[in-house]
């Protein structure tokens, strides 16, 4: 049997993600491919680990950096624009460009992570959080969103095996 | 004349979609459903989740920068 054929018994309509990162931008394309996954009736797990983890917070405070992201740049003043490292490591500078970028975001249409997070849930998205990473960085389950369930690697070996697209965010 | 009718104009990806889905799901099937959308990633997109989701894409239409869909619930 070649790598290309699917393995006997693993339903097509599986997806899994795991979840590493938790800025605002890193946030998104998890989120929009699980609810959009579970929208075409896919079966989707996700697993929150190291600094994904903080995406299953009741209280979302999501930020985002262009500190050593050349690729970001703004639609600002009829041109794309990027901004100097040495600027954005000036406090207050993360916060003011976060706000930008969700004005960006409501203007343009775009769903909130708030707002796919809780799509997600009603689309009965299963989401794990790393019993590891709660630990190291002492977060706590009341910390965290109702109804996710808690786990390590080998919970999410499980889930990938029997899973036919996996993704590593 | 459409079952339902829903105005995704001013969306974006994946909202459309999701809030498809969501009005699919309340209607019987049979019924059928008018999505308008703004968002020109729609075109492929809706044709993508009929394809998906065996629901029947009866009609696609653009003015004025307003893609309308008609689609068909089956099952």
């Amino acid at each position: 049997m070649s790598s290309t054929e699917m393995k006997p018994g693993i339903d097509p309509n599986t997806m899994s993600i795991i979840v590493t990162k938790g800025s605002l931008d890193w946030a998104y394309p998890p989120f929009i491919l699980s609810t959009t996954a579970a929208a075409m009736g896919l079966d989707v797990t996700m697993f929150f680990t190291f600094y994904g983890l903080p995406l299953l917070m009741k209280d979302l405070k999501l930020q985002v950096s262009s500190l050593g992201n050349p690729a970001m740049k703004m639609p600002m003043m009829g041109m794309h624009m990027g901004m100097p490292n040495l600027v954005s490591a000036i406090p207050g500078v993360d916060a003011a460009a976060s706000k930008m970028m969700k004005n960006l975001i409501k203007k343009k249409g775009v769903a909130s992570i708030p707002e796919l997070r809780e799509l997600a849930v009603e689309a009965d998205v299963r989401m794990i959080a790393c019993q590891m990473t709660l630990d190291l960085f002492e977060y706590s389950k009341d910390d965290m969103i109702e109804g996710i369930e808690i786990g390590g690697a080998a919970t999410y070996i499980e889930v990938a095996t029997q899973s036919h697209i996996n993704l590593f965010i | 004349m459409a079952d339902q009718v829903l105005d995704a104009k001013g969306l974006n990806c994946p909202l459309p979609i999701l809030k498809a889905k969501k009005a699919l799901k309340s209607l019987e099937g049979g019924n059928t459903l008018e999505v308008q959308s703004t968002d020109p990633g729609s075109v492929a997109d809706f044709a993508a989740f009929c394809r998906t989701t065996g629901n029947e894409m009866l009609e696609q239409n653009e003015e004025g920068g307003v893609w309308t869909y008609l689609i068909r619930k089956t099952g």
